[in-house]
């Protein structure tokens, strides 16, 4: 488009916004709501400018303050970070929008500055170049995703959030003892810099174990899930909508950055082979345990143990298919964000309804909400992976990646956890069709949470036929093929 | 795009659209309700006419749509698209009327109606398929839509079918897609193609295609009921009456048998799945079905669950006809993928008329029931004969062309099974006309409801007669161009 696009800094409002807006939310608590949904629409619109300026000129580099790496601080986008960024707008307009009908004001006066610096946090990580600045912006998220999680307090939700803030403290220093390594070992911060410096060093491997371990466990991978499922569950719904969606994606990426540009080149083999054997075990281990679940929210954070176990799966398969796995591994992200926020809405909508998730006694509220069931159905349709969807187009390549070279280890896992994936989606809904009698008082839902639920589930769907363009899109910058090669 | 490839795409949207509109509709807008049903119904069967004639001058209908970088989704109507996609337009519009009258002031009517259009949606997008990524979508769509169907009822029962149903489809589904994408990465296409597409593949694959042909046959062998996975379609009887029709005749386990045509046609080739050695197993199956479904049909006193056994093993006519793979066999079960829908539809609709009229579940509380309801009971009548195979319905041209196909292929084994079958499907009818038309009525029956003057409501009676009528005429006037046996003989010249 034309030069008017180009010259805004779009990068840069989608991190200073959110964090204005945060501040102002925090000074004028009556003005909260329309301020938050305001910068939240902007930051969705950004991405959206960001977006077409990728498309007309490539990657986005900007030196902060004119002072370029080694010396500054760099912010990078490329069509992995736009992914990441549009993920997070998405399910933030949806979040927000449904926000705006749940809390009681005292709640919602908390919530908006905490869910806005949030953000602006996760932007800023997805458009950071420099493994500090990472490191800053991993700790900003995971003390605001502490704090919505102890939103409404209550003893269950303090005890996830205490667990959870343990993690995350844990996660973040071995993190950054990481970073400390890195830099000490090879002068820089800079991710591009260090891929071209690092050596296959001691400090290198120690590097990377200590990245590593932080980053899983800060993304809840099997065995170090322990922490997500009490604080996915006991959180508010649209907390636990951000946390499962959006804030074990972030380390994620960070992983996968990191990876692809520092590690895989010198360690691919036996640590991605190691990585994808976790994932698998994720996978299997979390599908199961969500389909012995009673409550719902907990089924729904079991299933994004085993959802983010599949995203592993592209480490060893990667080292010789490359792109495709990766490709894979990004759309999963993007559509288990938006399938994932759209169930955990719509199982607060059955909260919010009936007071409860006990799921054998949902056929008293489900049948009454047609849109909050269908937004779940359509949701689970896409985390089961059933056409068409955009997870059954992320398994359907990383299936293809699985059998074209013959690892049919990997095809049985995807294949039994889409089954499992169906067993614990249909076994809420069996009882959506099952007739009941009304036993006590329910509780009117607004209808933009019902909608806002059912929009992000659609907008799941909608991805299955989107597949072109989306991977075009990630294409920019080319961030897969850069080092494909094993060791 | 010019407009021929815009009419695939509107005949799937004729359902779908209006699908969505009725799940937004509140439960009393009767009215707006029905006319959006029967108005997509009727302009589906005016799309899919002009297909008809289109296709028979020879024109091409061909829609696409990029999914991946290199995978397209493809409706197009060929004439063995053409012989489904009929079947379904023409069969959903007498269903629709008949649910219409059968769902009188039951609750949840709009739920019903959202997914009895999607579920036809979902079977005129398999038949028109063009490839086989395009076939698993809308066969996927046609499980999800099924399932509320299945369920609709709500009770213990029901969510336990459902249940099952799913189990089977889901674990059915996903060898499907195992098997497709096992064969995307031999390939690199997917696109059906008469004689199939596996030609340029070396002696070395031969293991690998037959895992492959057994992965997606069994996929489809779980909605086409061969035996062993056959086990859902006699529970899933707990559902309304005309979902059990659609069920039965049209949508879930015609899919499945269409899938076993097209994988045998359009995916391996007849000649290539010969060759292979995985035909001969597949028409053994087949006959088992055949026969083991009737068995298990003479002992069951429900009469639902008599018709659901008598479908196990009739649709297995179809694959059997497939699998001799010889021309003249290919025409006796596709043919009888018409047949058996029109005369399967007669009999569910007669069976839900009982119920609904007369609170009539069983076989043998079905006494003297033809003098009170002589005109759906005549109905019951084509269609058990027809399935029978008596002349001159529709089920006899079915037999007819399977025996003279296999004594053709040189498999004169077929025969046997075909008169045995015969045999059974005369021990299990025969006794329900007997009982219907020759004794004693009882005194009261179990829940009768009041008409005036008519045996049934007008909205129940018409569809059997009609589609009892259909049954006679594709027997009757099978030589005449347009008629399914015409139209299969088209197909047979065209695949071999």
């Amino acid at each position: 488009m034309g030069a008017a696009h180009s010259d805004i800094p779009w990068a840069i409002i989608l991190i200073l916004l959110p964090l204005a807006g945060g501040m102002g939310c925090f000074l004028w608590p009556r003005a909260a709501t329309v301020l938050g949904l305001l910068c939240v629409s902007a930051a969705t619109l950004s991405v959206i400018g960001l977006g077409w300026q990728l498309q007309d000129a490539g990657v986005y580099h900007h030196a902060v303050g004119g002072w370029g790496a080694p010396l500054g601080i760099d912010l990078y986008a490329d069509g992995l970070s736009l992914l990441m960024l549009a993920a997070t707008a998405l399910v933030g307009l949806g979040v927000s929008a449904y926000v705006a009908g749940y809390f009681e004001r005292k709640d919602s006066n908390r919530f908006w500055p905490i869910w806005l610096i949030l953000l602006s946090a996760l932007n800023s990580l997805f458009l950071s170049a420099d493994i500090f600045n990472i490191y800053v912006a991993l700790e900003l998220i995971g003390l605001s995703a502490v704090g919505l999680t102890a939103l409404t307090g209550g003893r269950d939700a303090l005890g996830g959030a205490m667990r959870y803030l343990l993690a995350a403290l844990l996660g973040s220093l071995a993190y950054l003892l990481g970073v400390v390594l890195l830099y000490h070992g090879f002068g820089s911060l800079d991710i591009k810099i260090l891929a071209e410096r690092v050596e296959d060093t001691p400090a290198l491997w120690a590097a990377l174990g200590l990245v590593c371990a932080g980053l899983l466990l800060k993304t809840a991978l099997f065995p170090l899930h322990f922490w997500l499922p009490p604080a996915h569950a006991n959180a508010p719904a649209p907390v636990s909508a951000i946390l499962s969606a959006l804030v074990v994606k972030a380390s994620f990426y960070v992983l996968l950055r990191l990876w692809l540009e520092i590690f895989a080149p010198r360690a691919g083999g036996a640590v991605g082979e190691l990585l994808g054997l976790l994932g698998a075990a994720a996978v299997l281990w979390g599908s199961i345990l969500a389909v012995r679940q009673t409550r719902l929210k907990l089924l729904i954070a079991y299933s994004t143990v085993a959802q983010l176990g599949y995203l592993f799966l592209a480490f060893p398969l990667a080292i010789t298919a490359g792109i495709s796995a990766w490709r894979a591994a990004a759309y999963l992200v993007l559509s288990h964000a938006l399938a994932k926020a759209a169930m955990f809405l719509a199982a607060g909508n059955l909260m919010h309804f009936g007071g409860h998730d006990q799921i054998v006694d949902l056929d008293r509220v489900v049948q009454r909400l047609p849109l909050t069931t269908g937004a779940f159905a359509l949701a689970g349709a896409s985390i089961a992976g059933l056409p068409p969807s955009g997870g059954f187009i992320g398994k359907w390549l990383l299936l293809e990646a699985a059998v074209t070279q013959g690892r049919w280890d990997f095809v049985v896992v995807i294949v039994i956890g889409g089954l499992l994936a169906a067993i614990y989606v249909f076994k809420v809904l069996g009882y959506a069709f099952t007739q009941a009698d009304v036993l006590r008082e329910s509780r009117a839902v607004p209808a933009s949470m019902e909608w806002a639920a059912l929009s992000l589930a659609i907008g799941a769907i909608l991805l299955g036929l989107l597949a072109l363009p989306v991977l075009g899109l990630l294409d920019i910058g080319n961030a897969f093929g850069t080092r494909e090669t094993g060791p | 795009m010019n407009w021929n490839s815009w009419i695939p795409l509107l005949v799937v949207a004729s359902s779908l659209l209006p699908g969505l509109v009725i799940f937004g509709l509140a439960e009393d807008r009767v009215g707006l309700r029905i006319g959006l049903n029967m108005g997509g119904a009727l302009v589906k069967f005016a799309l899919v006419a002009w297909m008809l004639w289109g296709v028979y001058q020879g024109h091409e209908f061909e829609a696409r749509l990029a999914l991946l970088p290199d995978l397209e989704l493809v409706l197009r109507a060929g004439p063995v698209s053409l012989l489904f996609v009929t079947l379904s337009t023409v069969l959903w519009l007498v269903t629709t009327v008949y649910a219409i009258g059968y769902l009188e002031d039951s609750p949840y009517r709009s739920r019903f109606f959202g997914f009895f259009s999607l579920c036809v949606t979902a079977t005129v997008g398999v038949a028109l398929a063009g490839n086989l990524i395009t076939f698993l979508l809308f066969y996927e769509l046609l499980t999800l839509a099924t399932y509320p169907l299945v369920v609709h009822r709500g009770t213990k029962a029901a969510r336990r079918a459902g249940q099952t149903y799913l189990v089977y489809t889901i674990i059915g589904g996903a060898f499907l897609v195992l098997g497709a994408m096992w064969l995307y990465t031999l390939t690199g296409t997917l696109e059906f193609t008469p004689q199939g597409f596996l030609d340029g593949l070396g002696n070395e694959h031969r293991p690998a295609l037959t895992i492959i042909f057994a992965l997606l046959i069994g996929g489809f062998g779980v909605k086409a009921a061969l035996v062993p996975l056959h086990g859902w379609l006699p529970q899933a009887m707990i559902a309304p009456a005309p979902v059990s029709a659609l069920l039965h005749a049209v949508a879930v386990v015609k899919a499945g048998a269409f899938g076993i045509v097209r994988v045998i046609y359009d995916v391996f080739g007849v000649e290539f799945s010969a060759g292979l050695g995985v035909t001969q197993p597949l028409a053994w199956l087949a006959a088992f079905t055949i026969i083991y479904g009737s068995l298990r049909a003479l002992f069951q006193d429900d009469l639902k669950r008599r018709l659901a056994f008598s479908t196990v093993s009739q649709v297995s006519y179809i694959t059997l006809g497939v699998a001799i793979a010889g021309p003249i066999a290919t025409v006796g079960g596709l043919v009888h993928l018409v047949n058996q829908g029109l005369m399967k539809i007669t009999l569910f609709f007669c069976a839900g008329n009982l119920a609904e009229t007369l609170g009539i579940h069983k076989v043998s509380e079905m006494n003297g029931v033809g003098r009170r309801m002589p005109w759906t009971m005549a109905a019951f009548t084509i269609g058990a004969f027809g399935m029978i195979g008596a002349p001159p319905i529709a089920g006899f041209v079915t037999k007819w062309y399977l025996g003279l196909g296999a004594l053709d292929a040189g498999q004169s084994w077929v025969v046997f099974v075909l008169a045995g079958s015969s045999l059974l499907n005369t021990a299990y009818f025969l006794p329900i006309l007997h009982a219907a038309w020759f004794r004693e009525p009882p005194p009261d029956w179990p829940a009768a409801r009041d008409f005036g003057g008519k045996e049934t409501a007008w909205a129940l009676l018409i569809p059997p007669l009609l589609t009892a009528a259909m049954a006679l005429g594709a027997g009757l006037l099978a030589s005449l161009p347009f008629s399914p046996l015409a139209w299969a003989k088209l197909i047979a010249d065209r695949a071999f």
